[in-house]
Formats: C-alpha cells, structure tokens, sequence
C-alpha cells in the first residue's frame, strides 16, 4: 500500500509492475495448461490422424510462450530501482 | 564417399578452432576485457548444453518411434524457463550470495555446510551421468560408423571400442586443460563457456539446414510434409496421458538438478539479468532445435530403406541423398552436441567430487588439518584433473560393458530420473526454513536407492544384474517387492513406475524426517539465508567473534586462492576497514567474507571446517540464535542501518586512532632522530677531535701518524655518508630528486643489485631462489634508484636473516602495468608491532655496530618508491622477513616522471 500523499500516476505505475511480476510468476502455469491440454483431446482414441495438427499446435503455443516471456522479463527488468521494496514481500 | 581421413580432419580442425576460441576468450578475460564474453546471449547459447547428442540425433529417432512424445523433454525445461521469476532467480540469487560451486555445494551449504550431504549429492550426480556421458561416446561412434558402412572402397573402421576411446581421450585432455587451469575464487570458465556457445551455434545450424534442406529439398515444401506426416507410421498420435505428464515433469525437474545445467545456469552466471533473457531466448533455442524433428523423421521413414536405424536420420538422409557436405556439417552438430555436454558435465562433477569427497578426506588423514602450511590448491587442482579422467573412464566402462545397443532416448531417461531425486531437497531448501539435513540426507538416500532398484539395475536387462527371476518373482519370493512392480502395482510403464516410486518416497520421507527431527543452529542460519535471500539486510553471521589471528588466516588463505590471489583480498579488506596494511582486523564480518571466498574454491563444508581451525569455539553464540528466530524484520533491519552507521563510525574512529598513533610515534621518533642524529655524528667527531689532538704532538712515531690519520680519515668517510644519506633523503622527500628515466630489463637490474649486495657480510653463504624467465620484463623507470633499492633490501637479508642456511626468494610478477617484486627471506621476520615502524629514519630493530648503518637505509627506500611511483610494503604472513616492491612498468605521465 503507498501513502495517499504520493501522486496517482506513480502509485499506478508501482500498481502495474507488481501485477507484471504477478504474470510472471503466473506464466508457468499457463505454460502447463497449455502443453497438457492435448490430453483432454485424447488423440489415442480419435480415428482420424491427429499429428499435424498436434505440431501446429504444440509449435503455436510453444511461440506464444516465448513471446509473452520476452514481454513480461522486458517490463520486470526495466525498472531496477522499485527492485528493492517490490522484492521483499515474496520472500517469505 | 568421404573417406575417413578426412572426417577425422575435420574433426581435429574442429577440435583445434574450439582451443583457439577458448584460449582467446581465456586470454581476454584475463586482460579484464570480458564485455561480450558474459553477454546474456552467450549465457543463454552457453545453456544449450541441455541438447545434447541425444537431442540431436536421438530426438528424431524417438519421433519415428513415438510420435510427438519426443517434444516432452523440451516442455519440461521451457515451463523451467519461462517461470524463471519463482525458481531460477532465486537459485542464482543464492548461488550468487553464497558463492556455490555445484549442485552438491548448494544442497550441503543449505543444510548447516554438511559434507554427507555434499557426499551423497556427488555420488547420486556421478551415478547418474556415467550412463549419459556413455551415451555421447556411442553417438559419435555410431555416427563415425554410418559413413563407415557406406564407403564403396571399404575402409574399415577402427572397430567402435576404439573410436569412442579415443574420444573419450581426447575430451578428457581438452576438459583438464580449459576446465582445471586456474581455481578460480569463483568457479568461472570463460574459455570454456565461450567454447561452447560456439558449440550451441554449430548444432543448431546443422540441425536447422539438414531440416531445411529435408523439407524444401527432398520433400515438396510444408504441403507435401503434412501429407508425408499423415500418410506415416506416426500419423496417429498415441497420446498417453500418464507418461506425457511424467516426462514433461521430468525433462523439467532434470534441467534444474543435472549438474552440469547448474554449473552453466548457476554458477557460470555472471549477471542475474541474463536470465531474463534467457527466460524466453532458451525457450526458443528448444523450439527451434525440436521444429524440424518430425519433419526429418517422416521423410526418414518415407525416403530411407526400411531397418534404417532412425536415430541417425540426421546423418542418413543427406548421405543417401549424396549430400556429401550437408552429412559432414551434420555430422559435425552431433559431434558438437556431444562434446560440449561431455566437457561441461565432465568439469561440474570433477568440482563436486574434488570439494566433496577428495579434499575433506586428504584434510582430515593429514596431521595438523588445515593449519600445517601446504599446498591446498595444488591438490585441489590435481584431484579435479584425475577425477575429470576418472569420469570419462566411467563413461568409457559403461560404454563398452553396455555394449551401447539400446534406444538412445532410454539411456538419457534414465540419467534424468536418477539426477531427479535431488529436486525435492533443493525445492524444499530454498522455499522452506523448516527442512533439515537429517530429512534431506534420508530423502535422498531412499529416493536414490529406489532409483537403483526400479530402474538403473533392471535397465541392464534380465539377466544383466538383476537376475529374470527376480524381476519376474522379486527377491526372495516377496512379489510385492519386484522392481518394477513395486506393492503389487502392475501394468505401469516402468519409467514411470520408478519415478512415480522414488520421488513419493524420497519426498515422503524428506518432509516426515524433517518435521520430525532438530535441525543445528548452523543450519537454522543457512536455511534462513537461503529462504529469504531477497532481504538485503546483512544475512545471519556464522561467525559473532573474530578470535584467529589475521597471519594465520593469510597463510591458510594463501595456500587455497594462491600467493597473490589471498593477498589481494586481505589488502582490500584492510583498506576497507581503514587500515594501510596487509591485515585487517579478524572481525566477524570479514572471516564471514573470507569463509565465502574460500567456500568458491573448495566448496562451502571444506571452507566452514578450515576456518572453524581457526575460530574454535567462536561459531553461532545465543544472540545470533536469537536474531535468527526472531520474526521481526523491521527490527533487524533498523538495528542493520544501525550496525551500518556505527560501522562507519568506528571505521573512522579506527583511522582516527591510528593517525593518533602514528603521530605519537613520530612524535617519540622526532625526539629520537635528534638525539640520535647528535649520538651518530658526535661519536666520529669525538674519535677525530680525540686522534688529531694526538697527532698535534709533534713527537709521535710515524707509522703511529700514519694509522691515526687513517682512522680520523675512515671517520670522515662515515661521516659523509651520514650527511649524504640525510641529504638524499631530504631530496627525496621533497621531491626535488632529478629522475634518470631509462629503459631496462627488470633481470639485469636484479643481478646488478645481487652482485652489488654480495659484499655485505661476505662470509656467509647466501642461497637465493630466482624464477628467471618471469624476470624478464622491459621496465621503464629511474633504474639506479631501483637498484638502490634492491640492493637495500638484499643486503638487508643478507644482515639480518638469521636463518642457519639463509635464503632469499626472489619473485617477480606483473599484472595490468604494475609490476611487484617480493623479496622473501627464511629468517624470523619482524615482529608485528615493529612492521610499521621499519620505514621510519633510524628505525633498526637491533643494535647500531651489529647492522653498522644509521637505519635510514629502508626510509631511502620508501621515498624512492614515492618517487618512482610506486610502493614498498612489508608482507605478513610468508615465513620470513618479506617485502613487496611494486611499481609501473612505464611512468604513468611524462610530466609526473620529470617532476
């Protein structure tokens, strides 16, 4: 929580990159639903041939993936000097 | 066909440009220039070693098996990656923070710096590489043999057991010459990171073009592919929910616990911002070397002579299609794979076994441990080049004793459920202070013994080492016990069953065993500084009172970081505490500080056993205990500002009291200059008054005459020197000296002076230790006045050595534009209230007709020094009398030279 004192536009901004780094610890996670999800599918007992539509889905996600990683480690890098308070409350 | 000849050229060629990379990024590291040498995309390439021969090759042998099963061992490691904000950033913070030199480090430095858990570590990481490196040596073999089979004209191959002999060979000499040349403080490679980032390009190049090259030049585009791909073997995809799961959890647990991933990730990270980079760069560098997988192994299976082996598809394809070049660079990607992992993995299980199993044993066999002088970093050293041998040997062994016939992809599984066990003690030590070492040291044992059990040993096949009724039956009858059907659960696929199996019961008995049992406070101290390592409030000490003397201290340190390294470190601690010499005071603070410097060398439990030699009985005292259940943070942290500013305070107080000091000594010592300089000129005055008043008497024998004006003469002659040296002195130190600036070999200079000072005390015999070849560097610099000094301090040894046999060690070394020159006698030394004093005019520690000069002789010295530029200091701590001369090989400035 930031005193009220402090102007609105830097308490949204402390706001934001909190809830960036949230995304980032959240990330993972879609990651793991996104690559187990073809089991719901179950390929095994569909008749049809499902491998190339398995590759190009795998590979789409997969490039989804590295992008919103690429965005998100840009946004929590770029501000090092709310590091220091921001960094402590995970510790725990 | 290529012939053979000229594949082992290329390899040699290739081989050879890796040395030349290293050596390179070896030698411009050392010249401080390291820039993009730790840049994050060579972090991230450097990462790369996770795709090994067994990517390479073996990735599209496991497609043309299993479908799009293959991509798991790449899921894992990307959600690894892409979540690098909860679990890796916090491995390298610690890694970091506490200087951790492998995985086995890392888990014995957690639970209170136990070396049992270092030691179970390294055997469950040996154990379980043997196979993987194995598997490398039969990839390049196996990849030799196919351009072998085709040859028309027939040369025989070198059956395989020599091949992968000479391999093996070959790794371990490049792995003891890049990975062992220097013990590095802090565990870095830079020659061998380079290297294999170099590495990580070639194969994924070769990868890409052999796919690209399969899809657009042997198949018809993407179109024709997708119905290659539905019109194969694989079409359908056999998705099984279970082993999917298991193996994408696997592949992601294997690529934070596989030693040599850490040694890369962890302890070669030189900026915590690479991984950032690396979170979604090596995510991509996985897709791209997994995207033409199935693409390669469809046209493999459509193109190629049914019975083809599909785990060289990579190799085959371009060579029945007589792509001669494209073969070789594919060739030279698995090859590539295969060394890098072999070379990396070799060097992270050498450190472990080296600061795990071979130092603490040789410490403790050795009377007197860490105490009596030695060599630690020689034996360090050696002990990680005969295990570098030692682990390649292994993997040759098993290599030759597996015969090498099985899947590729079985062997690697294998490899990363064993390293797997390891996950829950290193997941639970960094997120949870409530684990102990008991727990983690049970854990890993059951875990790693079930391993062995369920799926190492039946892995060798029934029959193999294990025998077919007890696989079938279990030992003794017990059904309920058979390795892959543990308490009567059948039908599992037995990977799985054995990884299900270990790590429920490995992680089972880790969580119950810690609940359980106490942990020691050690232990409660590191596990709290590995917990919250994000609080940047001073962690706990380990050590409250200081209590060992700084020499001692340097002399251990000396022996582990080497001569100049301890040096270094000690002088830098001192001026950070104020102080002006060698030694800074034994505070906690700085014996916690050396204790990590020699923890990055050795290892943390060695570093934690040495210094405790030292410290008896100084370890942890209540208040720490205090601190560290204390759940009050922001108290911590005030009292840690506090600490901070008192700190200050009494750094300056420190400097304050030693000027104090140092004037009153002055003080004491102007007195003493006065009277002495009066006692020094009035005894020759004296003794001249007294024989010319005799000579006066006009009745005095000749020969009586002549040897009364000879010593009124001599008397003079002392005299004037006396009033010469003064007045040099006083020149110098007011800077008005006229520099004679020359070129000169520093050797010369130094047998000038050692001639020049062989008649001082002529009668003794003198041993002096030279290196010769380091003495020759080019200096530039007032060389009379160097030699001045060097002649001082030689015949001062040669005086006051009061050795039996004297010697005198003379070293030279050059860093950056500085050169330092020490002199080391084996005499006594001087005494540590007296070191700062010898500087001083007329300082001499004994009496005046035994040294027969007026003790100005080192205050010369030192005004010189100022004026050259440079600096004489006395150096504690290397068993006699030492003094370091060090200055610039060139004038800094031309100005400052003639001025």
């Amino acid at each position: 929580m930031r005193s009220p004192r402090q102007p609105p536009f830097l308490a949204r901004k402390t706001y934001r990159r909190r809830r960036m780094m949230d995304a980032a610890r959240l990330l993972p996670l879609l990651g793991i639903f996104l690559f187990l999800l073809p089991i719901l599918w179950q390929p095994r007992l569909t008749p049809e041939p499902d491998t190339v539509h398995g590759v190009v889905y795998l590979f789409g996600a997969w490039t989804v993936l590295v992008i919103a990683a690429r965005v998100l480690a840009r946004i929590v890098m770029t501000e090092p000097d709310e590091g220091g308070p921001d960094d402590r409350d995970e510790a725990g | 066909m290529i012939p053979f000849n000229i594949l082992v050229a290329v390899c040699l060629i290739y081989v050879i440009l890796l040395f030349v990379i290293a050596f390179a990024a070896e030698r411009r590291a050392r010249l401080g220039r390291v820039g993009w040498l730790r840049s994050p995309m060579v972090y991230t390439l450097s990462l790369s070693i996770y795709c090994t021969a067994w990517t390479f090759y073996g990735a599209v042998g496991y497609a043309a098996r299993s479908g799009l099963e293959f991509a798991t061992i790449y899921l894992g490691p990307t959600i690894v990656f892409i979540g690098w904000w909860v679990v890796l950033r916090k491995l390298v913070r610690i890694g970091r923070a506490q200087r951790v030199t492998s995985i086995a480090d890392l888990i014995s430095s957690r639970f209170g710096k136990s070396n049992l858990l270092g030691v179970v570590v390294t055997v469950i990481a040996v154990v379980a590489a043997t196979p993987y490196i194995a598997l490398q040596l039969q990839s390049v073999t196996l990849s030799f043999g196919v351009f072998a089979s085709g040859a028309p004209e027939g040369w025989a191959l070198p059956e395989g057991n020599g091949t992968a002999l000479w391999v093996a060979g070959g790794l371990a000499v490049f792995t003891i010459l890049f990975g062992t040349r220097n013990l590095d403080a802090n565990e870095r490679h830079h020659g061998v990171v380079m290297a294999i980032a170099v590495e990580a390009v070639v194969k994924l190049l070769a990868l890409l073009i052999v796919g690209v090259y399969a899809v657009w030049g042997v198949a018809d585009g993407i179109g024709d592919v997708a119905a290659r791909i539905a019109a194969s073997p694989i079409a359908d995809w056999p998705l099984q929910p279970g082993r999917w799961i298991g193996l994408t959890f696997l592949a992601g647990a294997a690529v934070l616990t596989l030693p040599r991933m850490f040694q890369v990730m962890v302890v070669e990270n030189a900026d915590e911002r690479h991984l950032a980079t690396a979170s979604w760069a090596f995510p991509l560098y996985l897709m791209l070397m997994s995207l033409f997988v199935v693409p390669i192994a469809v046209i493999g299976l459509s193109v190629l002579p049914e019975g083809s082996n599909p785990d060289l598809f990579v190799l085959t394809l371009p060579l029945a299609a007589g792509q001669e070049k494209l073969a070789t660079l594919a060739f030279l990607g698995g090859f590539s794979s295969a060394t890098s992992m072999v070379i990396v993995a070799a060097i992270a299980l050498a450190t472990m076994v080296s600061n795990h199993v071979v130092t603490p044993l040789w410490l403790s066999l050795r009377q007197g441990g860490a105490r009596a002088p030695g060599d630690v970093r020689g034996l360090v050293l050696m002990s990680r080049r005969l295990s570098i041998a030692g682990i390649l040997a292994l993997g040759y062994a098993y290599y030759s004793l597996s015969g090498g016939s099985a899947a590729l992809a079985a062997i690697g599984l294998i490899s990363f459920a064993g390293v797997a066990q390891i996950l829950p003690v290193m997941l639970g030590g960094i997120f949870w202070r409530g684990a102990t070492g008991r727990g983690a040291a049970l854990g890993l044992t059951v875990g790693f013994v079930v391993w062995i059990y369920t799926l190492y040993l039946p892995s060798f096949g029934p029959g193999g080492l294990l025998s077919g009724a007890l696989l079938d039956r279990g030992p003794f009858g017990f059904g309920w016990l058979r390795p892959q059907a543990l308490f009567g659960i059948e039908g599992l696929d037995p990977l799985l069953h054995a990884v299900f199996w270990s790590l429920s019961l490995n992680t089972f008995t880790f969580v119950f065993v810690s609940l359980l049992s106490f942990p020691n406070p050690l232990e409660r101290m590191q596990g709290l500084a590995f917990v919250n390592v994000y609080d940047h409030g001073p962690g706990p000490r380990g050590w409250s009172r200081g209590g060992a003397e700084a020499e001692d201290l340097l002399i251990m340190a000396q022996g582990i970081l080497g001569a100049a390294e301890a040096q270094e470190f000690f002088q830098a601690e001192a001026a950070a505490q104020g102080k002006a010499d060698f030694l800074p005071e034994t505070t906690p603070d700085f014996i916690d500080k050396l204790e990590r410097r020699l923890a990055g060398a050795v290892g943390a439990a060695t570093a934690h056993a040495m210094i405790a030699q030292f410290a008896v009985g100084a370890a942890v005292s209540a208040q720490d205990l205090m601190a560290v259940a204390s759940e009050a943070q922001q108290i911590l942290e005030y009292s840690a500002q506090l600490e901070a500013k008192s700190e200050e305070v009494a750094r300056t107080a420190r400097q304050l009291s030693e000027a104090n000091e140092k004037l009153r000594d002055l003080s004491v010592q102007k007195d003493a200059f006065l009277s002495q300089i009066s006692h020094e000129l009035r005894t020759p005055m004296t003794s001249i008054r007294a024989f010319s008043e005799i000579l006066m008497d006009p009745d005095l024998p000749g020969e009586m005459q002549q040897k009364y004006a000879e010593i009124i003469h001599e008397e003079t002659i002392r005299l004037t020197r006396l009033l010469d040296d003064l007045l040099d002195l006083s020149v110098l130190e007011n800077r008005k000296v006229q520099l004679n600036i020359k070129v000169a070999n520093l050797h010369d200079l130094l047998d000038r002076a050692v001639q020049a000072a062989s008649n001082t005390r002529p009668e003794r015999t003198f041993t002096y230790h030279r290196d010769l070849p380091t003495e020759h560097i080019p200096i530039i610099t007032d060389t009379d006045r160097l030699v001045q000094v060097f002649i001082n301090l030689i015949s001062n040894a040669r005086k006051y050595c009061d050795a039996e046999r004297p010697e005198l060690t003379i070293l030279v070394r050059k860093r950056g534009g500085r050169i330092t020159v020490d002199f080391i006698d084996n005499g006594s030394g001087i005494p540590k209230t007296a070191q700062r004093l010898i500087f001083e005019k007329f300082a001499r520690l004994t009496d005046t007709q035994r040294a027969g000069g007026a003790g100005l002789g080192l205050a010369i010295c030192r005004e010189i020094m100022v004026n050259l530029g440079g600096t004489i200091s006395y150096l504690p701590g290397q068993g006699g009398a030492a003094f370091r001369v060090a200055l610039p090989s060139r004038p800094e400035s031309r100005k400052e030279a003639e001025g």
